[in-house]
């Protein structure tokens, strides 16, 4: 059978991103210009920036995407791109760009879902995975417990009711003084710390067992951080820092483990940026082996922010039949499963 | 030469091809801002009737800037794609030369203006040289800019070439009766038909410029924005006082 090669593109933040992928699972290339030293200088990711240099840089990062490919625009079968959900600005560079690429090389268009990409990360170097599989799915900007049904299928069984976890991370961070971004940052420090010095709380949604709340933590800790500025405690940065991020990972495998338990799956994944937390995949995999489940994660380069994950979703909507056609725009508040 | 020309810098989009001295289609659509969904539409549409060939074009020419930053970004963006895939250069033509350029052949200075918000336009101020009457001669560079400010400047130039100026543009309609109050040379505002961006007029001048080897590659092409971000602006103010 004949190969399927889908040049990705993705900004829908602050990673200018392109990737050619093979019959959805094999990455040819996967090509990431950060922004992220620019962003710092702001204390996070200034939109208005972002898409300037998502502009400056966009012809750079695909035509390097097909060079490290060795693959030519005219052998690609499809132009797959994030139109959402992200920061719209951000969103229009990649959506304008990959439209015109389409429109002059007459490809076909493929508009693909930023968390259906991070979802089907975990396809990548893993053959063997095929739906029906929960997810959760954990970034800056979004917490999903998902129960992926078939490919491009979702049924959402929790999601965060205010901050995404990794919006947890950015603001705890930035309250001990780490800095941006956040969660690499924690995930470092935490190693010198005590997870069990100090108890926050494991918010619980009263109506759901599967939704999350964060903001109840982050204002826990900068309660905690006040009231030891008030007593001129010394604060310990690492143990604050632990404590934190094992809340936030408690929570995140109890939902996981009551959905395993309820629907009785023997394999599990996690996705997006915060899933590249080693404490988290480390309490994953243990909790999963201890049932007896098949844990998968996307190696840590495909969890950030990149466009193999893309062309890994963009292949499965383009092999049944999916296409955008030139009026495709930016979409900020996607929802998943939606097209 | 063959160009495809576009315009999402303001209100208006507009998309043309042009080949060999004649403009074969323009479609201009000045109606609402949602250039992302109906740009590159327009543009299929002109070159389906036109039944043109991508592949024969030399060249994108777009409206490079001042305008809308959202705006600039889905024609810079769209232009560096088809650029890419055809392996072409893009032409910036920036914004203001392009609408200054509808009044080919006049006497009068021109003076288009975009609404740049916060009490501010968007601007230039030309004229066609006296000796040919076509070549564009550009008297104020395109910056943003106080709108009163620049009738008096447009004024000026007017009387020292002893002529009038014809004001044209969104900014042109939102000062409409500051213009009216300052001028104090003859002036007109332009009919609507010459009012907005026109992508055949970035392709018309997007050839001349091209001969004058202002062309570039899809990659070095980045809009001319006139302004810094906000938090750029914020975090250089800062600067500043603490260096003070």
């Amino acid at each position: 059978m004949k190969d399927t090669l889908i040049l990705a593109i993705e900004s829908s933040c602050d990673e200018t991103a392109a990737a050619v992928v093979k019959n959805g699972r094999t990455v040819l290339s996967n090509v990431i210009s950060s922004q992220i030293d620019i962003h710092t200088l702001y204390g996070g990711v200034v939109p208005e920036i972002a898409s300037r240099k998502h502009t400056e840089r966009v012809n750079q990062v695909v035509s390097e995407g097909l060079k490290q490919a060795g693959v030519r625009l005219q052998d690609v079968d499809a132009i797959a791109v994030t139109y959402g959900p992200g920061l719209v600005g951000a969103l229009l560079v990649g959506v304008s760009f990959a439209k015109g690429l389409a429109f002059a090389s007459g490809k076909p268009l493929v508009g693909v879902h930023h968390i259906e990409g991070h979802i089907c990360a975990n396809f990548i170097d893993h053959p063997e995975l095929e739906p029906p599989f929960p997810c959760l799915v954990v970034s800056g900007g979004h917490t999903h417990l998902v129960r992926v049904l078939d490919y491009g299928k979702y049924e959402i069984l929790g999601r965060t009711r205010d901050d995404a976890a990794g919006e947890a991370f950015d603001k705890v961070a930035r309250a001990i003084g780490l800095g941006y971004p956040g969660g690499p940052k924690i995930d470092k420090v935490s190693d010198e710390g005590d997870p069990d010095a100090i108890v926050f709380p494991r918010a619980k949604v009263g109506d759901s067992v599967y939704d999350f709340s964060f903001s109840g933590l982050k204002s826990a800790v900068l309660n905690y951080l006040n009231s030891c500025k008030m007593q001129g405690i010394e604060v310990n940065r690492a143990d604050v820092a632990a404590s934190f991020q094992k809340a936030v990972v408690d929570v995140l495998t109890d939902h996981a483990m009551t959905a395993l338990d309820e629907g009785g799956e023997k394999v599990f994944a996690i996705a997006g940026g915060v899933a590249s937390n080693r404490h988290l995949r480390t309490a994953f995999e243990e909790k999963c082996n201890a049932r007896g489940i098949k844990f998968y994660r996307p190696a840590p380069i495909f969890c950030t922010d990149n466009a193999a994950m893309i062309g890994a979703a963009g292949y499965y909507e383009f092999m049944k039949g999916v296409r955008s056609d030139y009026s495709l725009n930016a979409v900020p508040n996607l929802k998943l499963g939606e097209r | 030469m063959k160009i495809i020309a576009i315009d999402s810098t303001g209100m208006t989009a507009s998309a043309a091809i042009y080949c060999d001295g004649r403009l074969s289609g323009v479609y201009s659509i000045n109606h609402k801002k949602t250039h992302s969904e109906t740009l590159l539409p327009m543009l299929d549409e002109v070159k389906r009737m036109t039944e043109f060939d991508l592949g024969q074009a030399d060249a994108i020419a777009v409206a490079a800037g001042p305008g809308s930053f959202t705006g600039l970004r889905i024609g810079a963006a769209t232009a560096k794609g088809m650029a890419e895939a055809l392996g072409i250069p893009i032409i910036p033509v920036p914004t203001l030369d392009a609408m200054a350029y509808q009044f080919c052949g006049t006497d009068k200075v021109v003076c288009p203006m975009m609404d740049a918000r916060h009490a501010q336009v968007y601007s230039g101020i030309y004229a066609f040289d006296k000796s040919d009457g076509v070549t564009l001669e550009i008297i104020n560079e395109s910056k943003a800019v106080d709108a009163g400010e620049q009738v008096g400047k447009a004024c000026e130039a007017a009387k020292q070439r002893n002529c009038g100026i014809v004001f044209l543009g969104d900014g042109a309609d939102a000062y409409r009766e500051l213009i009216k109050e300052k001028a104090d040379a003859p002036y007109i505002f332009a009919p609507a038909h010459r009012n907005t961006q026109d992508a055949g007029c970035v392709a018309v001048l997007g050839e001349i410029y091209f001969g004058q080897g202002r062309s570039v590659s899809a990659d070095a092409f980045v809009p001319e924005y006139l302004r810094p971000s906000q938090a750029e602006r914020v975090r250089n103010e800062k600067a500043d006082d603490a260096g003070t």
